[in-house]
């Protein structure tokens, strides 16, 4: 049954729908891999095998009832460890969660399980999705299935890196300043931020609220439309939750066409600091778009240039506001309550042991930028920032349906190499972090490799035209898959010897 | 940009309830002036006409029909409490002996 785990979702779906499989044997398959990759990979934080087993049974039974089921009911999953789930360990990749089991689900997991998709575990991520890497988990880092000695991407490291070592068909990230495409991108997978507030907030765990979005990963574009399709839409649980039809991005999927399309490439997301690599697979990716059909045109973004910048203000401010809620008293670590401190002092204990380096870094930063004094030059000047990126995307698309970049400037780097050097490790998402600060819409996708590695290739779409991602990508997917023999994780490293690690 | 001494973030992790150690606070002092150093530049572009943003979706006052749905009960909002008694929380003390 090993060759399940090479199936895509779509594939599975239909074997599934013929009763060619049992969603059992599938959910076993996966487990089974992840017994046997992941001591190497450490994609997962907790793997649920009863609980996928069981939830394996519930949607062979209600198949063999002849009940009606939606295309992804038992296909398995991995779900971000930002992600409450009842009952299972949710750490958001903090010590100061360690043991939380949350009393309630997300929004999302609650769809998840409506659609009957097979929740199989929580995966690994920087600690409170703060960082590009997983390196700031407090629970180990991922490695890069493509290259064990590096990193995956982050925060979403341990969803992308799941997806690549053929742990999961799909998974679920989250997604700030890049944490589901930057991880795509350098693993050799797809990832999509949809529009800001097309799906549900409720049950994350709030880092950048204004920022945050979830969104769906997996090894094809199609995949990843059936499950955007599935978390989707209007939740009156979360009060930025846009009240409108979510975007027909599996028909979008299927028609895979950009015939007539307008594409405008972003002048200021290349040149100095992107690797050769890199732009050598996104022009050869343009070239594709432009054979079939699609107009390709230079456009300026002029004020992308300060996107960093601006988000490294926003995103830390809102989180020291954000995770002020992690204050020793409802759930999570209490250290020092021995009758003679103050909550206050508890407090101040319990988080300086709960939060690591890069939380506490930016809690600090946030609180001053956020502080009498420094508010106008900080925050109030990042928030005009925004201003301006937005501007530059409404003209943007007012000549062009979509936008493209490279995804990340680098290919994967060493583990190790920027953990401490926190400018550095912020640049890797410069091309990713102008989106966010927007709430428009985004995917990477494979463009190919450089130098054995995985380079990313990002469509940019309006606020609730995630359709277009989908168009756009499964056209390009198609021609590259075509001529890879497959897509670009088939080329991935099988992980046999890694076992035995 | 001056020098971000030690004191001041001392005194910001105070603000943020974030007890640090000696080494701690210095270390920061010199990754706040580098990322500072870094993300000033955003005030190049912040022209006093520029309004700024919050948020990307402008909605106001959202609202739900205000009827009554089941919530957790005492017992599994308290499971993940550090201590409780008498189906509370039980918190350290928050005012000082004296009170």
């Amino acid at each position: 049954m090993s060759e399940l785990i090479y199936k895509s979702a779509a594939q599975l779906s239909e074997s599934l729908a013929k009763k060619e499989v049992s969603a059992r044997e599938v959910t076993q398959a996966h487990l089974d891999r992840i017994a046997k990759v992941d001591k190497a990979v450490h994609a997962f934080l907790f793997v649920d095998t009863e609980g996928a087993l069981a939830q394996a049974d519930q949607v062979d039974a209600a198949r063999a009832k002849g009940e009606n089921l939606g295309p992804l009911a038992g296909v398995p999953l991995a779900l971000k460890d930002i992600l409450a789930q009842e009952g299972i360990p949710t750490t958001c990749g903090s010590k100061i969660l360690a043991g939380w089991r949350p009393p309630y689900s997300a929004t999302v997991v609650k769809k998840l399980r409506t659609a009957g998709v097979v929740i199989l575990g929580k995966t690994n991520m920087d600690e409170f999705a703060m960082g590009s890497s997983t390196e700031n988990s407090a629970y180990g880092t991922t490695q890069n299935p493509w290259d064990l000695k590096r990193i995956p991407g982050g925060s979403g490291g341990g969803s992308a890196a799941a997806l690549a070592a053929f742990e999961a068909p799909l998974a679920i990230g989250s997604d700030t300043g890049g944490s589901i495409r930057q991880p795509a991108a350098l693993t050799g997978t797809v990832g999509v931020k949809p529009t800001y507030g097309g799906v549900s907030r409720y049950g994350v765990v709030a880092f950048s609220s204004s920022l945050d979005q979830v969104g769906p990963c997996a090894r094809t574009v199609l995949d990843t439309a059936l499950l955007h399709e599935v978390i989707a839409g209007h939740d009156d649980y979360d009060a930025t939750s846009i009240n409108a039809p979510t975007p027909p991005v599996v028909a979008a999927a299927k028609r895979a066409d950009v015939k007539g399309m307008k594409i405008g490439v972003v002048k200021e997301l290349s040149g100095d600091g992107y690797e050769s690599g890199v732009s050598e697979r996104f022009e050869e990716s343009l070239e594709i778009l432009r054979s079939q059909g699609a107009t390709i045109e230079m456009v300026s973004c002029p004020n992308f240039d300060y996107g960093l910048a601006a988000y490294y203000l926003i995103a830390p401010s809102e989180a020291s506001s954000n995770l002020a809620r992690f204050d020793a008293m409802r759930y999570g670590l209490r250290v020092g309550d021995d009758g003679s401190r103050s909550a206050e002092e508890v407090m101040s204990m319990t988080r300086a042991a709960g939060f690591g380096r890069e939380v506490k870094r930016r809690i600090i930063l946030g609180t001053y930028a956020l502080s009498a004094g420094y508010y106008d030059a900080y925050y109030g000047s990042a928030q005009k920032v925004r201003t301006l990126i937005t501007q530059d995307f409404a003209k943007a698309f007012s000549s062009v349906d979509v936008l493209v970049s490279p995804t990340t400037p680098t290919v994967a780097f060493p583990i190790g190499e920027k953990s401490n050097d926190p400018v550095a490790m912020y640049l890797s998402d410069v091309a990713t972090i102008p989106v966010n600060l927007a709430g428009v819409a985004a995917m990477s996708l494979p463009a190919g490799l450089s130098e054995g590695l995985p380079v990313g290739f990002q469509i940019i779409a309006p606020a609730m035209k995630d359709d277009r991602l989908y168009l756009v990508g499964a056209a390009l997917e198609r021609e590259l898959a075509a001529k890879w023999g497959g897509v670009l994780t088939t080329k991935a490293p099988k992980l046999i010897s890694a076992a035995g690690a | 940009m001056s020098r971000i001494s030690n004191e001041e973030v001392a005194r910001i992790a105070h603000l943020a309830r974030l007890e640090l150690s000696a080494n701690e606070i210095a270390e920061l002092a010199g990754e706040m002036e580098a990322i500072l150093g870094a993300v000033a530049r955003v005030q190049e572009a912040a022209k006093s006409d520029v309004v700024p943003t919050s948020h990307p979706l402008a909605l106001v006052n959202v609202t739900r029909p205000d009827v009554v749905r089941p919530s957790l009960t005492p017992e599994s909002a308290l499971s993940g409490a550090p201590a409780s008694e008498e189906n509370r929380f039980r918190v350290p003390q928050i005012l000082g002996e004296e009170a």
